[in-house]
């Protein structure tokens, strides 16, 4: 990648943090529910 | 189709097909998602007018058409959950509501963050971006509202009469453009006839969207898994699943 394309024509901290801002939300979905299955079947097995 | 609906309706039923299906509905969302965000990175030509600012559409338009669908799927589920009192749509709603929240603050933020360089400011009262901010609100009022109870169906039945009544605001999101003299865009893809997108930049976006629309799928899915596991924890097949 050359320097132009990190640059965006000046966009750069519109365009980048639009998308790690996606990155990190759709990480957190992914995240998120895996955890949540963990504790239920950790709170199942207790009981 | 009135015996698998009624088939899917029991849980251990629902969560076993959730188990097959989801792995497949995650790749298929990872694969578009790849290739609608680095086709329109790397391979989309930059805007004659808005340059490389323009990009920001492959994760703003997906999320922001996602949000309107989420929350119709929330009412349908609310409307079922009510008429039939069907426990699974109790939980497709519960889960919806905060993917659905995530992706209106997304396409919130990520409309700001364009707003700024192409109109001078990252926030403006407009009919468009106000309904948006409204629908965030309900999603966030059906979050609230779900943890406010003791009892989960309790919960579920108050959380889907919110969203039945909230939905009047998705066409308004949808024809604010058109009913209201607004300074955001009117649609560009989705219209009826031809869309007014070349295809070197819109095939990226069709991705997105398709990637966006699969990817929510696939959490709402592990959501109303775990719904539906919490809500069965005393039974014995989950008992069987925890060991």
């Amino acid at each position: 990648m050359d320097s132009s394309f990190w640059y965006m024509s000046g966009y750069a901290p519109y365009v980048w943090g639009s998308f790690g801002l996606a990155a990190a939300v759709f990480a957190w979905n992914w995240w998120a529910p895996r955890v949540r299955r963990r504790q239920i079947f950790e709170a199942a097995g207790e009981e | 189709m009135w015996t698998w609906f009624h088939r899917l309706a029991s849980p251990p039923y629902f969560f076993r097909l959730a188990e097959r299906w989801a792995p497949w509905i995650g790749a298929a969302a990872l694969a578009l998602l790849a290739w609608g965000w680095i086709g329109g990175l790397v391979f989309a030509p930059a805007d004659y007018q808005q340059k490389d600012a323009f990009r920001i559409i492959y994760v703003h338009v997906p999320t922001a058409a996602v949000s309107l669908s989420l929350y119709t799927l929330m009412a349908v589920a609310g409307a079922i959950a009510i008429i039939w009192r069907m426990k699974l749509a109790e939980c497709v709603l519960v889960a919806t509501a905060p993917v659905g929240a995530s992706m209106t603050a997304v396409a919130l933020v990520t409309g700001m963050l364009w707003g700024k360089p192409m109109w001078g400011a990252y926030w403006v009262w407009d009919a468009r971006l106000t309904s948006e901010l409204v629908l965030l609100f309900l999603y966030l009022g059906v979050i609230g509202l779900y943890q406010a109870f003791d009892d989960a169906r309790a919960g579920a039945r108050a959380c889907a009469l919110l969203a039945i009544v909230g939905v009047v605001n998705v066409p308004i999101v949808k024809y604010s453009v058109e009913w209201w003299n607004s300074l955001h865009q009117s649609s560009t893809i989705f219209k009826m006839g031809k869309p007014t997108i070349t295809p070197e930049m819109g095939i990226p976006l069709y991705a997105s969207v398709a990637g966006t629309l699969l990817f929510c799928a696939y959490v709402i899915l592990r959501r109303v898994q775990n719904e539906v596991l919490w809500r069965e924890r005393g039974t014995a097949w989950v008992a069987e699943l925890s060991h």
